[in-house]
């Protein structure tokens, strides 16, 4: 059976250090139909995406999901390196946490997060993921048509910040 | 089937009290729901790991406890912070309450509070894995099942 394009499952690259809470983000996102890939520190994941190489990624991650408390690189540790890159800043990145601290939160989303989850995760939360795929997708198929060189004006960056919504 | 009922009854009482107990709350719950074909052992797995670490964690917990130069509270409440998130992800509530009291004393580098939260979260992981082991027992006598003789 040959799928078309649009019918292609999201990727979805989980970073968390503690092996029990990756396992259960990785369950909560498989029973929502994404493939995952799952790592346990920031390093791995940007190993996994390639960042280290300047040759093309051939794989395609359309979501991070990361975990704050690591050691080492921290969720906003990654978080930033991915918003500081040219060739991934605009995968969206969700980050969460057990610990309910206002500051962290809005520290991650005034920095480019799309969503902070608090743990435990719910089903609930996963939902919440489609909307900025969906979104994402639609602007992949449109940029394809124009050249992968095209550097991204400063007005289109300004235009996302002002999208998030600070909770 | 009488004795199926029976048992069926059994394991949806014995769930309901550790449930009522505080033993477990609506995160295991979750857990349960998201078990389904593709995953028929979530639930077990994902309790013996959170078990696994446990067992890890509280032997950092007593070692960081036992130095006699000078206990490293931070590395105490590392473990600690870690244990709580681990049972607040398995529903474990009672072990997650004791994790709740056990930072405070870290942070206020009380020793002896410490101790005795490091035995209570000790007290309240032994039996929950005996009451998680006896849920499971049950669970798979109501699903008509057998439980294999470990020789």
């Amino acid at each position: 059976m040959v799928m078309a394009a649009s019918e292609t499952k999201f990727h979805v690259l989980a970073v968390d250090d503690t092996l029990i809470d990756r396992k259960l983000i990785e369950k909560l996102l498989k029973t929502s139909s994404y493939q995952v890939t799952a790592v346990d520190s920031g390093t791995k994941a940007l190993e996994f995406l390639g960042l280290n190489n300047n040759d093309h990624h051939d794989v395609e991650v359309n979501l991070i999901i990361t975990d704050y408390c690591m050691p080492g690189m921290t969720g906003y540790d990654l978080l930033r390196k991915i918003k500081e890159s040219s060739s991934f800043k605009d995968i969206p990145v969700v980050t969460m946490s057990s610990d309910n601290i206002p500051s962290r939160i809005n520290r991650c989303l005034e920095d480019g997060a799309e969503e902070f989850f608090l743990k435990p995760v719910q089903l609930s939360d996963v939902n919440k993921l489609r909307p900025h795929l969906m979104k994402r997708r639609t602007q992949t198929n449109v940029n394809k048509r124009k050249s992968m060189d095209e550097i991204v004006s400063p007005d289109r960056a300004r235009a996302r910040y002002n999208e998030l919504e600070v909770k | 089937m009488d004795v199926v009922n029976q048992l069926q009854r059994q394991f949806i009482d014995y769930s309901a009290s550790l449930h009522r107990e505080g033993f477990l709350d609506d995160q295991f719950t979750q857990l349960q729901k998201l078990q389904d074909d593709n995953s028929p052992d979530f639930v077990v797995e994902v309790a013996s790991l959170f078990f696994e670490d446990c067992e890890k964690l509280i032997n950092n917990m007593a070692r960081a406890l036992e130095q006699q130069q000078g206990v490293d509270f931070r590395q105490v409440d590392a473990s600690v912070h870690q244990l709580k998130g681990s049972s607040s992800s398995i529903g474990a509530m009672r072990v997650k309450d004791v994790c709740v009291a056990f930072r405070s004393f870290c942070e206020a580098q009380n020793r002896e509070g410490c101790l005795r939260c490091l035995q209570q979260v000790t007290h309240e992981y032994s039996l929950l894995k005996n009451k998680l082991q006896t849920l499971f027992r049950q669970q798979i006598l109501a699903a008509g099942g057998s439980i294999p003789v470990v020789e």
